[in-house]
């Protein structure tokens, strides 16, 4: 029964400081915010806190994290205390530790693309579940109502989603209605050309060492420091890549993947460990160095992750290596606190010499609707440049990039067939909906 | 776009008010909305017909009541049906007369099941048992290296080899044996469900150790994916349960009913974060109303709970409703809400808020709480408890202070007088005042429920309707009233600290079952 009461109860009390306190801060806080993103320096560090050479940008999260570090201390059972925790370790510095010399560059591989991981190989067993749908489609004479339903549910079965789906069917409802599109036959080639447009639409190329812009030639060796002190020409930018994305995607599987791609084209490729949070992430990307005949630096764990980025693009300088691959620690997009974290590590990795040039989004293919919301968010906070859709040698289809590129215009630039470091091909959108029909 | 369920039925049903019944065109339409809602939230589609069927059935013909809307009376259905599905039989561990009680743990790579054997066996630990980690993942580089550091942070000993998954299953079993543990957690390899070798070898482990549970740990975001994935392990292992993980994301997790329903054993746990101790019983009303894009306000609730000092929070509140709430109050309750973790993750689990208001406060991070904490605390006790004094002079003073502007001291200040008002309409409106209040304060004051109507979810849903208020925020009752109502005896429960109601009573779910492990 309700009643006004005097006292509110319990959980009344700890909605509304939950409630009052953000709408307070974001009535007049916002503008305090905003307006302080554009300043440096004003804030005060706290003292005994030394900045460290990565994070030159005097955070103001720094005396946020002071005080959640006490707050953490007498609350540890949050959900948001992995969060929390996360972002608020102290920059360690790290000694740079385990940095497995690679062997002489090898003999440039097999292009990409090439090789044992093929679309319809890996995905023959998955091809069987659609093409029922679309074998019934097709079979019959004409297109109906019940057309129309296999179709959408095929393309749902897919995680294409309803918003999609709708949006595909419709255009292709009005095209049957035109007379452009005669039967069920062209009904599907249809959609197919439809899907293959739509993941066609912007660019996947990836950012390659040495295809940077205005390069020419492939930089085979950038100039060592002595060379540069002795002034033999510009120091050329450190390429960084990192890798991001939600818990469990594979996004170490996938750095391992690409430095031995890198690496089999002829690059000295440098991996940063930058998922200092996951027990035994640093020893498992190790392994991955050695399979792919790559270096790697290491930071301690529970260290901060930009310092490991910072000390990698440095060492890159240092010995010539044409790319930095780092992996992130997998994070849950609706965690703002690690999503902060992410902003300052692509941050640090993209202050001179570093350069990044790619910010792949690691997927799940058998992520459901959830992935757009997961791409939106890693997009706008570091500026994601492609996704790379893994597992998709399983049965689920990753449909789900379907709405990622109409909506967010994002491309899949590569996609993973299995947990052998040769199991990744380029995307081609062809062979992808092809594979799926 | 998020659309509340209840707002997309009250479009199509609110020229009912005048019959008396659904009809058959009415239910067809409601279904659809249905359908797209369940759709949306990755509940697979063959079982989203086999739903919408269910809730059909029980909607043609429905009389319409006085007390609710149809749009809240058919919520109320849907989440029943949900409860009801994902409901039923509780898992209750039944331990193996001839020690170790054997679980095995298996699913899809990066599904978490690592994680997972850590916590459960913590969990076996905190239900008093001598628990062993087996690590029979030899595939994934580094995973037996993960499960010993997550055993040693939970105090548990992991044993592994390097021969071969059945093999060192088998060799863990002797192992638990000799040293008296009396329950095995194996953790495995994520295979996929149609590598045949690898399920095959799931098979043979099975076989080696003959489980006495059989876990799927499966990924709440995972899409229509689910039921091919938890069918094909059905058929391979005879599952016994089921451990959902990653729950503290914010997918809708459909995943949940597709795989309840198609395996029919119980969703034993739900693991919730990246710590050893998150990890829960699993709660079949919060996951319905997670479906149904309603939220989870238990869950905030009891984060809340956990995370902030009672005694703090209800001292505040006292404050709040005299009308005496300072910013010397303000602070301290700001540093309880800075224990919650980040706002937006808060906020998000609260349906019914509006989503501009989601949106800006997912700009409010760690930094902008410590600004504001950086302002007050720059002034003196007698500016935090009588801010009328601070004049222009001292309004400098604090800006250098704190390091900001003399313009945002100022728009903090005129902020809280705002607070301070609506604050007091704490004591007169209930909650539901207050927050209605706070919905104009941001130029959207949205209709408050009418005493009546709150009164009307208070006697549907017994001591949860004291959350009803909540509705008056956001300018949309309807959704939150619907959402609420349906869940019954759920709600904040009036006490702190209290025991919550456990949610199944009163449900058509079947009530409370053991499952006995196979026979050996």
């Amino acid at each position: 029964m309700i009643e006004p009461s005097l006292v509110a109860s319990g959980s009344e009390v700890l909605i509304g400081v939950v409630v009052a306190v953000p709408l307070l801060i974001v009535g007049g806080g916002v503008a305090i915010g905003l307006r302080l993103r554009g300043r440096g320096g004003k804030s005060p560090v706290p003292p005994g806190e030394v900045a460290s050479d990565a994070a030159t940008d005097v955070e103001l999260a720094r005396s946020a994290d002071a005080a959640a570090d006490a707050a953490a201390d007498t609350a540890a059972d949050t959900a948001g205390a992995a969060g929390a925790a996360g972002a608020t370790r102290a920059p360690a510095p790290t000694d740079g530790r385990a940095e497995t010399p690679g062997p002489p560059a090898p003999e440039p591989g097999p292009g990409p693309g090439a090789g044992p991981a093929t679309y319809r190989g890996r995905l023959g067993k998955a091809r069987g579940l659609l093409s029922g749908y679309l074998g019934a489609v097709r079979s019959k004479g004409k297109i109906d109502a019940a057309t129309w339903d296999e179709l959408e549910e095929a393309l749902i079965r897919a995680d294409v989603g309803v918003g999609a789906t709708d949006s595909l069917l419709a255009d292709l409802k009005a095209r049957v209605k035109a007379g452009e599109i005669d039967g069920p036959d062209a009904l599907v080639e249809a959609l197919k050309a439809d899907l293959v447009t739509v993941l066609s639409a912007a660019d996947a190329t990836l950012s390659l060492p040495g295809s940077g812009p205005g390069s020419v030639e492939p930089v085979v060796e950038p100039p060592t420091s002595a060379q540069r002190a002795a002034g033999a020409g510009e120091a050329s930018p450190v390429d960084v890549w990192l890798f991001v994305g939600v818990n469990g995607v594979g996004k170490t599987t996938t750095v391992g993947k690409v430095a031995n791609r890198l690496a089999a084209s002829g690059a000295k490729v440098l991996l940063a460990a930058g998922d200092t949070f996951r027990a035994a992430a640093g020893e498992q990307l190790s392994q991955w160095a050695s399979r792919a005949d790559a270096d790697i630096v290491r930071g301690a764990e529970g260290g901060d992750p930009s310092s490991v980025v910072f000390d990698a693009v440095q060492r890159a300088e240092a010995k010539g290596h044409a790319v930095v691959l780092a992996d992130t620690a997998g994070r849950l997009h609706n965690k703002v606190n690690l999503i902060e974290e992410l902003k300052k590590i692509r941050r640090v990795a993209g202050r001179p010499p570093g350069r990044v040039v790619e910010v792949l989004l690691v997927l799940d293919a058998t992520t459901g609707q959830n992935g757009l919301a997961q791409a939106r968010v890693f997009l706008e906070a570091v500026d994601v440049t492609g996704v790379v859709l893994t597992k998709l040698d399983g049965t689920a289809k990753g449909g789900i990039v379907v709405a990622i590129q109409r909506e967010l215009g994002l491309p899949v630039k590569l996609v993973g067939l299995g947990e052998g470091v040769d199991d990744l091909v380029d995307f081609d959108p062809a062979a992808f909906v092809d594979a799926l029909f | 776009m998020f659309e509340s369920l209840s707002d997309r039925f009250e479009g199509i049903l609110s020229r009912l008010r005048s019959r008396g019944r659904l009809t058959d065109a009415d239910v067809d339409e409601v279904l659809r909305e249905i359908r797209t809602a369940l759709l949306e939230a990755d509940v697979e589609i063959g079982v989203v017909r086999g739903f919408t069927e269910a809730v059909r059935s029980r909607c043609v013909g429905l009389e319409l009541s006085r007390a609710l809307s149809p749009g809240q009376q058919v919520i109320k259905i849907v989440n029943e049906e949900l409860v009801g599905i994902l409901g039923g039989e509780t898992l209750k561990i039944t331990y193996a007369s001839r020690p170790p009680t054997v679980i095995l743990l298996a699913g899809l790579q990066g599904s978490g099941k690592t994680t997972a054997s850590a916590k459960l066996a913590r969990w076996f630990k905190q239900q008093g048992r001598n628990p062993l980690l087996v690590g029979a993942d030899l595939q994934r580089p580094a995973a037996v290296e993960q499960l010993r550091v997550l055993g040693g942070q939970a105090g548990i000993s992991v044993f592994s080899d390097t021969t071969d998954p059945v093999a060192v299953a088998v060799a863990g079993l002797e192992e638990a044996k000799r040293l008296g543990r009396d329950v095995l957690v194996v953790d495995t390899a994520g295979r996929l469900s149609i590598d045949e070798d690898l399920m095959d070898e799931i098979r043979r482990i099975a076989g080696a150790v003959d489980p006495h549970y059989t876990f799927l740990v499966i990924d709440a975001m995972t899409g229509q994916d689910a039921v091919s994935t938890a069918s094909a392990f059905h058929d391979a292992l005879s599952l016994d349960g089921v451990i959902l993980t990653k729950l503290d994301g914010d997918a809708r997790g459909g995943a949940a009913l597709s795989v309840k329903e198609v395996v029919g054993r119980p969703i034993a746990f739900a693991s919730t974060g990246e710590k050893l101790d998150d990890f829960d019983q699993f709660h079949p009303d919060r996951m319905a109303d997670r479906i149904l894009g309603m939220g989870d306000v238990l869950s905030l609730i009891e984060q809340a709970e956990r995370t902030m000092d009672q005694d703090v929070a209800t001292k505040g509140a006292a404050a709040m409703i005299e009308g005496r709430f300072t910013l010397e109050d303000f602070l301290e309750q700001l540093q309880q809400v800075k224990k919650m973790g980040s706002m937006s993750g808060v906020l998000s689990l609260l349906p019914g808020v509006p989503k501009d208001l989601k949106q800006a406060s997912s700009a409010v991070d760690d930094r902008q709480i410590g600004q504001v904490e950086a302002i007050i605390r720059s002034m003196t006790p007698g500016e935090r408890v009588d801010p009328a004094i601070i004049d222009g002079a001292r309004r400098v003073r604090i800006a250098n202070g704190s390091g900001t502007a003399t313009s945002d001291v100022n728009a903090l200040l005129k902020q809280f007088k705002e607070m301070q008002k609506m604050m007091k309409g704490l004591g007169k409106g209930g909650m539901g005042g207050a927050l209605g209040g706070l919905g104009g304060m941001f130029g959207r004051g949205g209709p408050k429920l009418s005493p009546q109507a709150m009164a009307e979810m208070a006697a549907m849903g017994g001591p949860g309707g004291d959350l009803g208020g909540l509705a008056g925020m956001g300018g949309d009752p309807a959704a939150f009233g619907g959402g609420m109502a349906p869940t019954g005896a759920r709600g904040a429960g009036g006490s702190r600290g209290s025991a919550r109601p456990k949610g199944k009573g009163g449900k058509k779910g079947k009530g409370g079952g053991r499952v006995t492990p196979k026979a050996r």
